[in-house]
């Protein structure tokens, strides 16, 4: 049975120092919800709130209708897996699986039954006698997968599960854990500082910084419209530049360096008057102009990467930007040549002069209000 | 708002429990230990401690125990360091057999290597006679000063040995390697690098030998010959066939008590200003030494262990020799067995029941002051890891004295049951099993009790089916060193003990006392086959061959 997750305004608190001001957030049945954020901001924190390991200096956590706060964290049927895993190195493969449904007192037979049910599911079927110490990361990863999915919890809560393994490891048991959430079904909240995992992984992210959520939405909805400059910037690559909007002739036009506008036609209504403006532009929504059109800029530095050639790039204003564009089959553009770069207008995104908020149409932001 | 206070839980209940047996079995007795130093008939006096600073010849011994343990603990550093060095580096033939010698060593009472050395070096001992007639005059004596001296570093510094070698299985080899390849090898080495890296584990050691050293008074009682040190005034004024006083004798006890802590608190000054962690992903790889500093390596190690374990040959061989009542008589005989035949199982007897129950208690409560320490930190535990550590500097005829004058009246009376030998076993012993305890907890994830508990265990549960059998493996290697010094331990058992509890280290100094030394040879025989049969099931089924404390 897996439950909906509600955070109605917690508190976190060690000593006098607030970690976690106040944060609401709901979480829906079934969902694969991620927290996002760089280290210190509150995402592991609030995990083990909703754990019961870290206790709650207010507000309140509720599984459907039941508040949980003060609920023994052995009584809340959460499944938990650890950054290092946490296998019982004094245990079997087996017994490190059934450990849970054991403590449950459950008679032998499902208890055996189980376990090798969850085994074959996490393929660890063939390690079942081995000692944790004898086996791989990835292996001890899906050992405290199926150990915490063998009780069959409300909830999967995973904190930063994939950041002891290799780069190649890590890809491979994002899909892993995906496709065992998704066949499971069961409410799994995910914790990650890298972005690109993140996405991989999650139905919706919420973006975390200083305690506060930024932004919560789908992988999709993050990246195109992100919330404010720190979501833009945390999410995937991007270049801020200082802009100013000015409406003529019922036109709101952005203006970039050197006398450079384009036409914005999603501007928020309340924000078409003149203003300046922050402007996230991602290195792929830039367009290197051979004709002299656009911001001037000097290239400092490329790296071919196969599928996309990354040019590093000094405005004349000297401003620094990264340009990505799908690698042609003739040249590479040569270090100091000077170029001209345009943006493709329906991509970028503006934000206000402070970057609290995007004054675009279509941000989608399901954080409570 | 609601807040969520601490809730008592079973951990604050176990922290109350381990604080009341701390107030009962140790303050409560220092406390009146205390009080018998200032009060005489019920009136409060200065007397006692008047009467220590106003006679120099109180004084004379304080200094004497001052020279003595600080010699010797230099000569054991000396001798103890560069053993664990060579041990841990290289390859040394006979490796299991020489830390078996090694614990067998200072695990002995330091009053059997008195007693032999006397029998050996004394004015009429074998050595000395085959000196004397090789050199045709007598060589210089061993009593006094310098046998004293002896004795202790050659008791002592199998212990620094011990915990030195601990310390260099935790440096890595790719410090060693990254100093040879800056050109520091062999003897530069050792003094640049490897000393520095033991520098805490040195001191700490430096600190244990000098408590041991100065808590002796066996070996000053039987080698010294006049030579008064300081822990005998406090056995003598208590104990002695004359004109004790008791309250004297706590006064005595309580200025003792000062003089550790003080240097206690020097050591930790003194470490904290070394203070580093080391964790060696890569551990030391022995190497094989080659041509002379081979041979002089296997040299400096056969021939010190040699040293340290001559007094313990002698008193096995003397155990075989034939006697005539008491005195040694020329050949061989079983007549020492005979005569204790009759005494032996219920010493055997005392000294399994009472150890194991004794190292069951310390192992129990050790891990859970541990856990308390590590992982429940507050002003309660604080507390409980203070008063732990308490008993570490005070000696161990001094924890006997205080429980006999705590349990010797009512409302508990407890002096001469096998309790109170239990309870002052665990006192002396659980300081250095939670010192243990607290370093194997601080290298398990905490995570492990948490994916317990989330997986349905209560907190107790957690801690005995997830943490405790992580722990178990470094908890049983100590356990091993506990349990050698719990059979062998005599200074608060010969306080406390009565004919129904005695015990084969207490039986081996009663028959010293009476002279009886066939006797006293055999039942340190029996305990020396006992200890190394322990040791040998430990090393059958330890996983990691290593003894540690």
């Amino acid at each position: 049975m897996s439950v909906n997750i509600g955070i109605k305004n917690v508190v976190k608190k060690y000593g006098d120092n607030i970690v976690i001001p106040d944060l609401s957030l709901t979480i829906n049945e079934g969902e694969f919800f991620t927290l996002l954020g760089p280290s210190g901001c509150g995402k592991t924190t609030l995990l083990r709130m909703i754990a019961g390991f870290n206790s709650i200096e207010g507000g309140d956590i509720y599984f459907n209708d039941k508040r949980i706060n003060d609920l023994d964290p052995a009584k809340r049927n959460i499944g938990m897996v650890f950054q290092n895993y946490a296998i019982f190195p004094h245990l079997t493969v087996r017994d490190n699986v059934a450990f849970g449904l054991k403590q449950k007192k459950m008679d032998k037979k499902t208890i055996a039954e189980q376990t090798d049910k969850f085994m074959k599911l996490m393929h660890i079927d063939e390690y079942a006698d081995r000692m944790p110490e004898r086996l791989s990361g990835g292996q001890q990863q899906r050992v405290a997968l199926a150990r915490a999915l063998v009780i069959q919890p409300d909830v999967l809560l995973m904190d930063e599960p994939l950041s002891n393994l290799d780069a190649k490891l890590r890809v491979e048991m994002r899909t892993v854990i995906k496709e065992i959430q998704h066949s499971v079904g069961i409410t799994t909240v995910y914790v990650t500082h890298d972005q690109e995992e993140a996405m991989a992984v999650s139905d919706r992210i919420a973006v975390m910084n200083l305690g506060e959520i930024q932004h919560i939405g789908t992988p999709k909805t993050l990246y195109q419209r992100p919330a404010n400059l720190f979501v833009s910037s945390f999410i995937g690559r991007t270049n801020i530049f200082d802009g100013k909007l000015k409406v003529t002739g019922g036109k709101t036009m952005l203006c970039l360096e050197n006398g450079y506008e384009v036409e914005l036609k999603n501007v928020l209504e309340p924000y078409r008057k003149d203003q300046d403006v922050k402007v996230s532009i991602r290195p792929e929504e830039f367009v290197i102009n051979v004709e002299g059109k656009g911001i001037p800029a000097r290239i400092d530095d490329s790296v071919f990467l196969g599928l996309n050639t990354h040019y590093f790039v000094t405005t004349a204003a000297g401003v620094k930007a990264e340009i990505v564009q799908e690698s042609q089959i003739d040249s590479i553009l040569p270090q100091g040549m000077d170029i001209f770069m345009t943006v493709k207008s329906e991509k970028i995104n503006v934000l206000t002069a402070d970057g609290s908020k995007n004054i675009l149409t279509g941000v989608i932001n399901d954080k409570p209000e | 708002m609601k807040k969520t206070g601490k809730r008592m839980d079973i951990w604050t209940v176990i922290s109350l429990s381990i604080l009341a047996l701390y107030g009962l079995f140790l303050l409560y007795p220092l406390f009146k230990l205390l009080m018998e130093s200032v009060y005489k008939n019920g009136a409060f006096t200065w007397q006692y401690f008047a009467k220590f600073f106003s006679n120099p010849y109180y004084g004379i011994t304080l200094s004497h125990s001052f020279q003595l343990s600080i010699v010797s603990t230099i000569f054991a550093l000396v001798l103890g360091v560069p053993l664990a060095y060579f041990y841990n580096m290289y390859e040394i033939k006979g490796r299991t057999l020489i830390q078996i010698i090694i614990v067998l060593c200072c695990m002995s009472a330091p009053f059997i290597g008195a007693y032999a050395w006397v029998q050996l070096r004394g004015n009429n001992g074998i050595i000395t006679r085959f000196i004397a007639d090789i050199i045709g005059h007598k060589p210089p004596s061993i009593y006094g000063f310098r046998g004293i001296v002896v004795v202790l570093t050659l008791q002592l510094f199998p212990l620094v040995h011990m915990l030195v070698s601990g310390a260099l299985k935790n440096v890595d080899n790719s410090l060693l390697e990254a100093s040879e390849n800056m050109g520091v090898t062999g003897v530069k080495r050792f003094f640049k690098v490897v000393i520095p890296l033991c520098m805490p584990t040195i001191l700490a050691a430096a600190l244990l030998v000098f408590m041991r050293a100065f808590a002796d008074y066996g070996t000053p009682l039987l080698i010294g010959q006049g030579y008064q040190t300081f822990p005998v005034i406090i056995y003598n004024e208590y104990f002695g066939e004359t004109g004790t006083d008791h309250n004297f004798a706590a006064a005595v006890a309580v200025i003792a008590i000062i003089i550790t802590a003080i240097i206690f608190l020097f050591q930790k000054w003194l470490s904290n200003r070394f203070e580093f962690h080391m964790n060696a992903l890569h551990p030391i790889e022995m190497k094989k030494a080659k041509g002379i500093k081979n041979v002089l390596i296997h040299l400096y190690t056969y021939i010190i262990v040699g040293l340290a374990f001559m007094p313990q040959v002698y008193v096995m061989y003397c155990s075989f020799r034939a006697t005539s009542g008491k005195i040694f008589v020329p050949g061989f005989a079983l007549t020492s067995y005979k005569k204790i035949a009759e005494d032996v199982p219920l010493a055997i007897k005392n000294t399994f029941v009472i150890g194991l129950i004794a190292l069951a208690a310390v192992i129990l409560l050790a891990i859970l002051i541990a856990y308390l320490v590590v992982r429940r930190r507050s002003k309660l535990n604080d507390a409980i890891d203070t008063a732990s550590m308490i008993p570490y500097i005070i000696p161990g005829s001094v924890v006997g004295i205080a429980l006999v004058i705590a349990f010797n009246r009512k409302p508990l009376i407890l002096t001469g049951t096998a309790f109170i030998m239990i309870v002052a076993l665990c006192i002396r012993r659980i300081p250095y099993t939670i010192r243990s305890s607290v370093a194997i907890l601080q290298q398990i994830p905490i995570t492990v009790e948490e994916a317990a508990i989330s997986l349905g265990c209560s907190k107790l549960e957690a801690f005995f089916k997830a943490t405790v059998p992580m722990m178990a493996n470094g908890v049983l290697s100590g356990a091993i060193l506990s349990w050698v010094t719990i059979i062998t331990e005599l200074s608060t058992g010969v306080i406390l003990y009565n004919r129904s509890t005695i015990t084969l280290t207490l039986s081996i100094y009663t028959m010293v006392s009476r002279g009886s030394d066939g006797p006293a040879a055999a039942y340190a025989t029996i305990l020396n086959v006992l200890t190394v049969i322990s040791m040998l099931v430990f090393l059958r089924f330890s996983k990691n061959k290593d003894i540690s404390f």
